[in-house]
């Protein structure tokens, strides 16, 4: 199984947002706390349905990443551009940050 | 314009401070977020893939200069900088916050606007004909309905929770400027044998994932009727409407398994309880209404314009212009004017601030203040002066919104598509540029003539990708975007479902796919004169089938 990470949109901004290993959320992916495997992903999933219903963020998931050199990189598009921002306007997003 | 009264007033500043009140309670955690999203799609805000997303409806498409500038405020100290016009001839910001939305809806009530009724199943701002009023070829100006349909279903009771959304359109003349046969019910002005204004009625069209086109149940309706009709069948709806599958919710599913014409039926029984009671419209009310959309202050000007004419000769971008984004009036020596908001490798119906202020001071100096939004996803400017086209154009180009490709092949209708919605499959933005890019040269666009192409990234079709000439529907196939084309599909009085012509082509082979698409239609079509339309009728999809496929 390929490892996945847990995203959500942040309640005040909307903002893409990952879970990262302490528990807290990040803006970046790299950031991401990774699960190798079906228990630690359900484990990771449970702690952001406890911030979900805490009400901070909204609707976390998780999703599939492939890790490059400790390097979580999407796959698919959808979260691909999810990461970055609109592939159409490289000025807004995330993206902006990385660049 | 209409002005809203004080009924209007009152309730949009409380909404507001209804909503800023839900925001606070959702912030302090005392509203989970299953309880807080029915409260803020009633508001019009969205929650997309990078931000919140708010939806604010554009009543039939017609703006003030004051409301204009007031939108670019709110892209700019709220947003970031632009927003984005849609074929509901609304406009969508991508980038609200949850705590200033509040803010947002106070300042767009302070010029009598807001974002009720942009979500949910109820019913949605009416599309209208962006040519209301002023078009040379109306029957009569269908704003004043648009307006009387806007006050009946705005917060009505009943229809507050149908099963599923619920979209009108109404166009003013024999043209069909509003997509009607795509609507959930479809209003064509007419006139009966003594002259007095009336609707043909369609019902049950849409797209989606099941395109079907509206059938016609009534010939005519007087206008004072028009609202019981709609309570009709709207009623007949709510009753019978399908609640437990989304996917057979909408009215066009209800009208096809009924069948057209029980549904009429069905339509007229409820009908003949209502028809004669509070609804029926009173004709000095239709008279005050009316008074809202009198027209402005015309000068008495001749037809002829030699000025207009010198322009036209002496600059070929201006001559270029005029031919394809100019429209007759129906006041001797004014004109229509569409704005592209379609620049050659541009996003579709993205306006910056800075843009939209340009618009509405045009509106101000030469246009009596009054700005329209097409469901094509430009604007539209609906009375100028022939003699002010020249001074128009240039201020238009010095902020990029001069090209001259109104109803052109780059006239793209396209969706936000994965770049920005959470429903999307695929991108259909980046589509849409390459795609005009690739048809920039204006003489060429000129040569091919008029074509509608739409790109929906996915099987919602905001993007009307059915009803196109050269329809476009981006897929997901393991992660990769693959895109359908469709041929022969039309939105005007002739209006058609297009024909999938067969497998999707990915991201590098579309562009190149409708470039062989027209490539077949200048080496087939009888003339300049035969539309891209009209030769797929004659033709039909085999020749282009076989040119798309012929390496394979």
């Amino acid at each position: 199984m390929p490892s996945t990470a847990i995203t959500a949109n942040r309640l005040l901004d909307g903002a893409v947002i990952y879970l990262t290993a302490d528990g807290g959320w990040s803006e970046r992916l790299a950031d991401a706390a990774i699960a190798d495997g079906k228990d630690a992903e359900t484990d990771l999933l449970a702690a952001a349905e406890t911030q979900a219903r805490a009400g901070t963020v909204i609707g976390p998931y998780a999703f599939k990443v492939e890790v490059e050199a400790g390097t979580p990189i999407p796959l698919g598009r959808r979260e691909a551009i999810r990461t970055l921002g609109p592939s159409v306007r490289t000025d807004l997003g995330t993206q902006t940050a990385t660049h | 314009m209409y002005r809203y009264d004080e009924f209007d007033h009152t309730f949009v500043t409380q909404r507001v401070e209804q909503f800023r009140e839900q925001v606070a309670r959702r912030i302090s955690g005392e509203l989970s977020e299953d309880e807080f999203k029915p409260l803020r799609l009633m508001n019009g805000l969205y929650l997309q893939l990078h931000a919140y997303m708010l939806r604010v409806a554009v009543p039939y498409g017609t703006l003030s200069a004051r409301q204009l500038r007031q939108l670019a405020y709110i892209a700019r100290r709220y947003d970031r900088g632009y927003g984005h016009f849609t074929t509901r001839q609304n406009i969508q910001f991508n980038w609200p916050t949850l705590s200033d939305t509040p803010d947002i809806l106070a300042d767009l009530a302070a010029v009598e606007m807001h974002a009720i009724q942009t979500s949910g199943n109820c019913i949605r701002n009416t599309t209208a004909d962006a040519t209301a009023g002023v078009a040379a070829d109306e029957v009569a100006d269908s704003r004043i309905y648009c307006e009387i349909i806007r006050q009946w279903s705005t917060l009505h009771p009943e229809f507050s929770f149908l099963p599923r959304k619920f979209k009108i359109a109404v166009t003013g003349s024999g043209r069909d400027r509003a997509v009607t046969a795509a609507h959930d019910i479809g209003l064509r002005m007419q006139r009966d044998a003594d002259g007095n204004p009336g609707f043909e009625v369609l019902v049950g069209g849409g797209q989606g994932r099941t395109p079907v086109l509206a059938a016609k149940i009534r010939d005519f309706l007087p206008e004072g009727d028009l609202l019981s009709y709609l309570e009709a069948i709207l009623r007949v709806y709510n009753q019978l409407g399908r609640r437990d599958n989304i996917y057979k919710a909408r009215i066009k599913i209800l009208v096809r398994e009924t069948g057209a014409a029980e549904f009429a039926r069905l339509v007229e029984a409820e009908w003949a309880h209502i028809r004669n009671g509070e609804l029926r419209l009173p004709a000095d009310e239709l008279e005050r209404i009316r008074g809202y959309f009198a027209p402005p202050l015309y000068q008495a000007l001749d037809d002829a314009c030699p000025e207009l004419a010198a322009q036209r000769a002496g600059n070929r971008g201006f001559d270029a212009w005029v031919q394809s984004n100019v429209e007759a009036h129906k006041r001797p020596g004014y004109a229509i004017a569409t704005i592209s908001l379609k620049p050659h490798g541009g996003i579709p119906g993205d306006a910056s601030a800075e843009q939209m202020e340009v618009v509405a001071g045009l509106a101000d100096r030469y246009g009596f203040g009054e700005i329209r939004v097409t469901y094509k996803q430009n604007l539209l400017l609906p009375d100028l002066r022939k003699g002010d086209l020249f001074a128009v154009w240039k201020a238009l180009g010095e902020t990029g919104l001069a090209t001259a490709n109104s109803h052109r092949l780059s006239d793209i209708i396209a969706c936000p598509g994965l770049d920005y919605c959470n429903l999307a499959n695929a991108r259909s933005i980046p589509i849409a540029q390459v795609i005009s890019a690739r048809f920039a040269d204006l003489e060429r666009e000129r040569e091919i003539g008029n074509v509608t192409v739409n790109i929906s990234g996915c099987i919602n079709a905001c993007a009307h990708h059915h009803v196109a000439n050269i329809g476009i529907l981006g897929v997901d196939k393991k992660g990769k975007e693959f895109y359908q084309v469709t041929l022969g599909g039309a939105a005007d009085e002739n209006a058609a479902i297009g024909d999938i012509v067969g497998p999707a082509f990915d991201e590098d082979r579309i562009a190149g796919a409708v470039e062989t698409v027209v490539d077949v239609y200048l080496a087939e079509r009888r003339g300049a004169d035969e539309a891209f339309i009209d030769t797929y009728r004659r033709i039909g999809l085999k020749p282009f089938k076989e040119k798309l496929y012929a390496a394979h």
